[in-house]
C-alpha cells in the first residue's frame, strides 16, 4: 500500500462515524440518482417508443410554412416590401405530382412510403354525430408505414378491400357512436356527398386523441367522398433508423417545398417536457450531492485542523506541498468512491423495490402496464459515480490546499 | 573541509508594522563530526536559527549553504527533497503519527525517499530501533510508549535516511534528567561513529557542556562560540 494511501486511511479510520455519515450522504445521492433516472428514462423511452410506433416517422403535408412570395416582394427583393395577410389561393389543394414524389422518396434506402388523403367527415349513426378525420389509405403500403395492424382490436386490414365501403374506426369513435363491427354508419362530407360505410374493424392505439378521431377507408373511396379525385394530401414515411427522421424531413422539405414534419417536430412539446423533467431530476440529485460534498468538506477541514502537527512533521521530514495535498485529496476521493459504490447498491436495490410495485394504469399510452417502466442503464451508474467522485474531490480541494500551504515552523514552534 | 551546513551572515526578520529580528547576521559552519550545542535565553532566536539551518525557513538576508550549495535559489520542493535525504529532525514534542506503529513511523521517511527496497527498509528500521533499545516497541503505537521511548523513536525516524546532519530543537525539554541524559548519549554516539554532525538547541547548560562545540545566542546574535574561542 502506498504511503499516501496509508496516511489517508489512517486519518479516516480515526473519524469513523463522520466518515460513514458523509459516505452515506454520497451514497444516497448516487442511489436516488440511479433510481430516479431509471424511472424517468424508462417512462420517457417507452413514451417515445409509443409515439414513434403509432404515427409515421415523417409526414409530408400539402401545406407550406410560409405563403408564396407575392409579386410586390419579388419586384422589391431584399425586404423593402412586406406583404401581410395573404389570402390562400383558391386552388385545388393536395400534393402535386404525388406519384413522382412517392417514387423519388421510395428510392431512398431504408424508407417506406404511403400516400394518404385525409379530410374531415361527419359520421352519423342513429341520432349521434361524431366528427372524424377520415384517412384514405392504401392498405398494402400503409401497413409498412404505421402499426395500424398491430393496434387493431377487431377485424383485419384486408377487410377494407374485401367489404364494399368498409371502414376501420378508432375505438373511441365507435364508443361515441354507439356502433360496433358490422354496423353501418352514414358519412357526410363537407362537399355534401353522403355515403354509408360499414364498420369492419376497430383500432386502439392507446392515444385517446387518435382513438376518438381516426377512421380509415380505401384511398379511392376517400377521394370520392371528399370529392378530390386522384388527389392525396399526405405522404407518410417510415424509416428503418428513427434518428434519421429529422434530417430526412428537412431534406424533403428543401427539395419539394411542402411542409414536412418528423415525429420529433410533431411531438416537440412532449420532448421539451422531458428536458424539463431531466433538469428537475439533475437538480434534485445535485442538491443531495451538494449536501454530501459539504459533509466531506467538513471532515477533511477538521482532519487538516486536527492533524496540523502531523502535517508539520511530514513537511519537515521532507514531504513536498504536493505530497500533503495528495493525502487529503485522496481522502476525499476515498469517501466519494466508497459512497459511489454503496450508492450503486442503494440504486440497484431501489430499482428492484420499484419493480415490485404493482398498480393499474388509468389508460392512455401506459394502458395495459402494471407498475413502473424502469430503464436499467449502465450509464446512470457511471454518471452517478462520476458526479460523486467529482463532488468529493472538489469538496476536498480547499482543505487539501490549505494543508499543503501550512508552514511547519509555526506549528513546531507552538507545539511544545 | 566543506561544512555540512553553513549560515553566512544570515538574518531572519519577521515582517510587520514593527519588524522583529529573530536572527541577526549570524555566521555558523557545522563541520562533519561536530556536536554543536546552541544555548541561550528564551527568545534569543536559537530555534529560529535551527529552522534556518534545517531549511524549514528561508533567511531574509544572507545565505544557507548545504554541503557547499547555496539553497537560496532552490525551490520549496527541492528544499523538501534535501531535508528528506540529508537532514533529520528531532523536536521537543515527538510528532509521531498516532495512526502508525513505532516501526511504521520510522519507515515513513524511507518509504517517501524510496532509495532502499522494501525489505532493506524493514531491516534498517528494525536495526535503528534495536540500536536505540526499542526492539520490543516496534509493533506498539506511540500512545503506548513512555515519553523517553517516544523521543527515541523520533530520533530513530530522524536517522531513517542516514542524514548528514541531525537537527534537534529542545529534544530533552519534555524528559526527566535520566532520559535527557540518555538522549545526549545517543547524540554523542552518533557523532563519534562517523562523519555525521548534530546540532542541538537546548537551555540546559549541563547537557550542552557534553557537546564538542558550544554556541551561545543572545538577541539573535552569537555571543560565544567555543570553536572560535579556541581558534
Amino acid at each position: 500500500m502506498s504511503l499516501t494511501l496509508a496516511i489517508a486511511l489512517g486519518h479516516l479510520r480515526r473519524r469513523k462515524r463522520q466518515t460513514i455519515v458523509s459516505l452515506l450522504g454520497v451514497a444516497l445521492g448516487v442511489g436516488f440518482f440511479i433510481a430516479i433516472a431509471a424511472l424517468m428514462r424508462g417512462f420517457q423511452t417507452y413514451f417515445v417508443q409509443q409515439v414513434i410506433d403509432v404515427a409515421p416517422h415523417v409526414v409530408m403535408k400539402d401545406e407550406f410554412r410560409s405563403p408564396d412570395l407575392q409579386p410586390a416582394e419579388l419586384a422589391f427583393a431584399g425586404g423593402a416590401v412586406a406583404v401581410r395577410g395573404v389570402r390562400p389561393r383558391e386552388a385545388v389543394r393536395g400534393i402535386r405530382e404525388a406519384g413522382a414524389k412517392i417514387e423519388a422518396i421510395e428510392a431512398i434506402r431504408g424508407v417506406a412510403v404511403a400516400p394518404v388523403l385525409r379530410g374531415p367527415v361527419l359520421f352519423r349513426y342513429g341520432a349521434r354525430d361524431v366528427a372524424v378525420s377520415l384517412a384514405g389509405i392504401d392498405p398494402v403500403r400503409e401497413r409498412r408505414v404505421t402499426n395500424i395492424e398491430k393496434d387493431m382490436t377487431a377485424g383485419r386490414l384486408e377487410d377494407l378491400r374485401a367489404t364494399a365501403n368498409g371502414v376501420i374506426v378508432g375505438i373511441g369513435v365507435a364508443q361515441r357512436l354507439g356502433a360496433s363491427v358490422g354496423d353501418t354508419v352514414i358519412a357526410v362530407a363537407p362537399s355534401g356527398v353522403t355515403t354509408s360505410f360499414r364498420i369492419v374493424g376497430l383500432i386502439e392505439t392507446g392515444v385517446t386523441a387518435l382513438d376518438e378521431r381516426e377512421a380509415y377507408v380505401l384511398l379511392r373511396l376517400a377521394q370520392v367522398i371528399l370529392d378530390r379525385p386522384n388527389v392525396i394530401n399526405q405522404i407518410r414515411i417510415r424509416l428503418d433508423d428513427v434518428r434519421q427522421a429529422e434530417p430526412l424531413a428537412r431534406r424533403l422539405e428543401a427539395v419539394f417545398g411542402y411542409r414536412t414534419e418528423s415525429w420529433e417536430e410533431s411531438n416537440r412539446n412532449v420532448l421539451a417536457l422531458f428536458v424539463i423533467q431531466n433538469a428537475i431530476m439533475f437538480s434534485v440529485v445535485g442538491a443531495i450531492l451538494l449536501v454530501a460534498a459539504f459533509g466531506i468538506y467538513t471532515i477533511i477541514s477538521q482532519v487538516v485542523h486536527e492533524k496540523a502537527r502531523d502535517i508539520a512533521i511530514l513537511k519537515s521530514l521532507g514531504f513536498r506541498a504536493g505530497d500533503i495535498q495528495a493525502i487529503f485529496l485522496l481522502e476525499g476521493a476515498i469517501v466519494g468512491l466508497a459512497g459511489a459504490v454503496v450508492g450503486w447498491a442503494v440504486g440497484y436495490g431501489l430499482i428492484e423495490v420499484l419493480a415490485q410495485i404493482r398498480f393499474q394504469s388509468a389508460g392512455g399510452p401506459l394502458r395495459g402496464r402494471e407498475g413502473f417502466i424502469l430503464a436499467r442503464e449502465a450509464w446512470t451508474y457511471l454518471a452517478g459515480g462520476g458526479f460523486a467522485l467529482a463532488a468529493a474531490m472538489v469538496a476536498a480541494f480547499v482543505p487539501a490546499r490549505k494543508a499543503s500551504r501550512l508552514n511547519p515552523v509555526e506549528i513546531v514552534r507552538g507545539a511544545a | 573541509m566543506t561544512a555540512l551546513i553553513a549560515a553566512e551572515n544570515v538574518s531572519r526578520i519577521l515582517p510587520g508594522p514593527q519588524p522583529v529580528a529573530l536572527v541577526r547576521e549570524v555566521s555558523l559552519a557545522v563541520r562533519p563530526g561536530e556536536f554543536v550545542a546552541v544555548t541561550g535565553p528564551s527568545g534569543s532566536g536559537k530555534s529560529s536559527l535551527l529552522y534556518l539551518l534545517g531549511l524549514l525557513d528561508r533567511p531574509t538576508e544572507g545565505r544557507i549553504l548545504l554541503e557547499g550549495k547555496d539553497t537560496a535559489r532552490m525551490s520549496d520542493d527541492a528544499l523538501a527533497a534535501a531535508r528528506l535525504a540529508r537532514l533529520g529532525f528531532v523536536f521537543q514534542f515527538h510528532f509521531l503519527l498516532p495512526e502508525f506503529t513505532t516501526l511504521d513511523n520510522v519507515l515513513i521517511p524511507m518509504r517517501r525517499l524510496g532509495r532502499l527496497s522494501e525489505r532493506e527498509q524493514q531491516t534498517r528500521a528494525k536495526a535503528l530501533l534495536e540500536a536505540l533499545g526499542l526492539a520490543d516497541a516496534a509493533g506498539k503505537y506511540p500512545e503506548q510508549l513512555s515519553g523517553g521511548m517516544r523521543q527515541r523513536v523520533a530520533i530513530a525516524r530522524a536517522l531513517a535516511n542516514d542524514p548528514a546532519v541531525i537537527l534537534a530543537d529542545e529534544p530533552t525539554g519534555n524528559l526527566d534528567t535520566k532520559n535527557a541524559s540518555a538522549v545526549f548519549d545517543i547524540f554523542a554516539a552518533l557523532v563519534g561513529s562517523g562523519g555525521r554532525s548534530v546540532v542541538v538547541v537546548t537551555h540546559d547548560q549541563e547537557l550542552a557542556a557534553r557537546a564538542t562545540r558550544q554556541v551561545r545566542l543572545v538577541d539573535g546574535r552569537i555571543t560565544y562560540d567555543s570553536a572560535a574561542a579556541v581558534a
